[in-house]
């Protein structure tokens, strides 16, 4: 019963890390008054990206280097399309989206002839994991050794800079100049036009900022966890993402708690797979899919507390006509 | 004048389009002193403080600045040569604290700590010096608007701005809290800061500036000492005619009574009873005003005799029906089928919707007349036909009936809801505050129509917080205070009387002669 609690909670960190990373992204995106859809879409291109480099040149960083890369420009395309020339943010995310997702699968046929996959990644290619000190050592201690060894120690580097990320995007929120500007910027863009500070300069750097976490969730699919791209493998994270962001309110720390529950319920699928329970039977895995989404919804509906969005996220900014 | 002025403007040109929003402006506004800019909506003035504040760029012309030519290319620079504006909707990010919104853009550093410690002392200091209390740690969202807009004039003067512009600043205040904020820019005055104040209402320009300009239509059409000038003479350069300041009328010849209220009690969603027992008639080629200060039940009576909020208990006799208006459902549509129309207050909030174009706003409420629809469609050609008669009849500018409304000036806007309700031809018309926000001009043009109105038999039960209006249009007068009527004048009103009633002062006519008329 411990190991399966302890496996079960390796198993929710390595689930929740690539959708707390997409998270984060969608909260400096849209802290800053630029609603971003196509978290799916970027996630999917920087995995590819990723998979696909990390294959040629056989080393990990190029790869992630490649995933950030593309789902920066992919986020530069999302801001030129609805901050410099205004555009509905919805229908760019959406496109962004599409495009990621024809796009993978096409050059990934054309380049690798493997059915839109890139081919098995070679040594040096993936990321491995760190074993953190005396691991080993300590594993027989009870309770203590065993959440060392397994929950804290083992994992990819990203995962660690996923969890970093979280005091990181808090303090640079509320800690610095940025933080002030870039909440501000999304709260009413106009009070921060008028104090002299450049509204699209802002809102970009916060698009950018959003493609590099994108970036690391994507990269984390296709050459940490994965050992390639495969088609479609972000499977709907990036909306999962959104609905956790959501649920976070925007928030940093409530974003960790919020991507650490759907990561529970999804290990928590995948666990009781086949497992009768008593009274209750099967439990279909689809329920468990279904019930980040059912709670957000429950959540928006104003049953555990309120869901204010940040109040210019959304619509594009105009300087007034007299 | 051998000091150099603190800004002077030189040819100042803009066009926005086809529109020449600035012509050739000269100004020259002297340290020290509290110069007015005044003119009706739309005559430039926001355009002019835009370039000035570094908004817009001038097509042509020089900006002097303590003797100096300079050009702002934009805000920050205008705020590095010592210009604050406090704008007429407020620049404040709701949801940060006042300490957050004073520091936006003058951060110092990279990081907060040291920004946000030396604004508190900073704040301290200046709480002092210009008597600006204001808590630095409170929510803007939680503050009053008087105070709010508090909060920007501090904002400028942490960017040590020597000239402060105020656009508009009393639009949304109280009447106490306005001279408050008058007191304010006197205390600024006398620490040696200029202040620009722009504004199209006469009383403030004569109340607090030493120096006066007045634009129209683009131009800068004179100069004046305040001291030297009088309400009449600016009223006459804003509008470029001489004004009615009364309205022109018949006397009434009121028939029989077409509404009747009895016994009317509203209480409000806090379980406050707002409006206490009213009883009132509107007769047939009258209009009835209702005088009172903001809140004292005049919004809540205008609302439930429309329809959109219901009575506790009361009559309404109408069409010789009557309606129990405790127990009655109708709403805001089944009134306007009893030939009942109404002017909201509100136009933004509820007489308007400003994404939409003028001509789908010149029939909303109306839209199921069997005139413009036809089955489940609405009849595109009829509605169109009636708001192009509507534009031409109410001189509705710019006349394009397929522009939204958010792009009409505020007189446009409440002639395009006054059209449609006039235009249905009501036997009663409920209409308040028909001149909020509106300029000379088009205050002139609504007056007359609902004076039109009256003579052609209809009733008309008016409700102002403008004390002028009230006087010049009214019948009769009817004074609210605290949900009650508390007295009735006739046409001739004293404005004196009138006030104290609306203060709250027993009627002592009406006790004594033990009724009404």
């Amino acid at each position: 019963m411990f190991e399966t609690i302890i496996l079960m909670m390796d198993a929710t960190i390595r689930v929740s890390t690539p959708l707390l990373l997409a998270c984060l992204a969608g909260l400096y995106s849209e802290r800053s008054g630029v609603v971003d859809i196509g978290l799916e879409g970027k996630m999917l291109g920087a995995a590819f990206g990723a998979g696909a480099v990390a294959y040629i040149t056989a080393n990990a960083w190029l790869g992630l280097l490649a995933g950030i890369s593309v789902s920066v420009l992919l986020s530069l395309l999302h801001g030129f399309a609805s901050i410099s020339n205004r555009g509905n943010q919805i229908v760019s995310g959406v496109a962004i989206n599409f495009l990621a997702a024809g796009l993978t699968a096409l050059l990934g046929q054309t380049w690798f002839r493997q059915g839109g996959r890139t081919p098995s990644l070679p040594d040096g290619g993936r990321f491995t994991e760190i074993v953190w000190p005396f691991a080993e050592q300590v594993r027989n201690i009870p309770i203590i050794g065993p959440f060392y060894a397994e929950v804290l120690s083992g994992h990819k580097i990203l995962v660690y800079v996923a969890f970093l990320a979280v005091p990181l995007t808090w303090w640079i929120l509320f800690r610095t100049r940025f933080g002030l500007r870039l909440r501000a910027v999304g709260e009413n863009p106009a009070a921060v036009d008028t104090a002299g500070i450049s509204v699209v300069w802002m809102r970009y750097r916060a698009v950018i900022a959003c493609g590099i976490l994108c970036g690391v969730a994507g990269s984390y699919l296709s050459i940490a966890v994965g050992s390639g791209f495969g088609v479609n493998m972000t499977a709907g994270q990036g909306f999962m993402a959104l609905a956790a962001l959501i649920f976070a309110k925007w928030k940093p720390v409530s974003a960790m708690f919020t991507c650490l529950l759907f990561g529970f319920l999804d290990a928590a699928g995948t666990r009781l797979q086949g497992v009768e329970i008593w009274l209750i039977g099967e439990v279909p895995l689809q329920v468990f899919q279904a019930l980040p989404y059912v709670l957000t919804v429950v959540l928006l509906a104003g049953f555990i507390g309120k869901a204010i969005p940040p109040k210019a996220a959304g619509i594009p900014y105009l300087k007034e006509r007299s | 004048m051998s000091e150099i002025p603190a800004i002077e403007l030189r040819k100042i040109n803009k066009s926005f389009g086809p529109v020449h929003a600035n012509k050739d402006i000269d100004l020259v506004v002297k340290k020290g002193s509290i110069h007015g800019i005044i003119g009706e909506n739309g005559a430039g003035k926001s355009t002019l403080m835009s370039i000035l504040y570094g908004f817009y760029h001038a097509d042509d012309g020089d900006i002097i600045i303590k003797g100096k030519k300079v050009t702002i290319a934009d805000s920050k620079a205008a705020i590095g040569m010592g210009i604050g504006m406090v704008h007429q909707h407020f620049m404040l990010v709701d949801n940060f604290s006042v300490l957050e919104n004073v520091v936006l853009g003058a951060e110092d550093s990279a990081l907060l700590a040291g920004g946000l410690s030396r604004a508190r002392t900073e704040l301290k200091r200046l709480e002092e010096e210009y008597e600006l209390r204001v808590d630095p740690e409170a929510l803007i969202q939680d503050l009053p608007v008087g105070l709010q807009q508090r909060v920007e004039i501090l904002k400028a003067l942490y960017r040590s701005a020597e000239v402060l512009i105020l656009d508009e600043p009393t639009g949304v205040l109280t009447p106490a809290e306005a001279d408050h904020l008058f007191k304010i820019l006197d205390v600024l005055k006398n620490q040696g800061k200029t202040v620009l104040l722009i504004t199209h209402k006469l009383r403030e320009i004569m109340a607090v500036t030493d120096t006066v300009s007045v634009m129209r239509r683009g131009e800068m059409v004179a100069t004046r000492e305040t001291g030297n000038t009088s309400m009449e003479e600016l009223a006459e350069l804003m509008v470029g005619r001489s004004v009615l300041l009364r309205v022109d009328k018949e006397p009434a010849q009121p028939e029989a009574p077409v509404m009747e209220v009895e016994n009317l009690t509203v209480t409000d969603s806090r379980g406050v009873q707002v409006v206490k027992d009213v009883s009132l008639s509107v007769r047939a080629g009258e209009i009835v005003g209702i005088a009172g200060v903001s809140g004292n039940g005049q919004s809540e009576l205008l609302e439930t005799l429309s329809g959109i909020r219901r009575a506790t208990s009361g009559t309404l006799k109408i069409h010789g029906e009557s309606i129990d208006l405790g127990t009655s459902t109708l709403d805001a549509a089944d009134m306007r089928k009893k030939n009942m129309g109404h002017v909201p207050e509100d136009r933004h909030r509820m007489g308007l919707i400003n994404s939409f174009t003028e001509y789908e706003n010149s029939i909303l409420g109306y839209h199921r007349d069997p005139a413009y629809s036809r089955g489940l469609l609405m009849d595109l050609a009829a509605i169109k036909k009636n708001a192009v008669a509507e534009i031409e009849k109410y001189d509705i500018r710019p006349p394009n009936p397929m522009l939204k409304t958010a792009n009409f000036s505020g007189g446009n806007q409440q002639k395009i809801v006054l059209a449609r309700e006039i235009e249905r031809d009501p036997e009663v018309l409920l209409i308040g505050q028909p001149t909020r926000g509106v300029d000379i001009g088009a205050i002139e043009f609504i007056h007359r129509r609902i004076v039109e109105l009256r003579d052609a038999g209809k009733g008309i039960l008016l409700v102002s917080v403008e004390l002028d209006e009230i006087r010049a249009l009214s019948d009769r007068v009817l004074v609210m205070f605290d949900g009650k009527i508390v007295g009735e004048r006739g046409s001739n009103a004293d404005e004196g009387e009138l006030g104290l009633l609306m203060a709250g002062v027993e009627d002592n006519r009406m006790t004594a002669e033990g009724g009404v008329q």
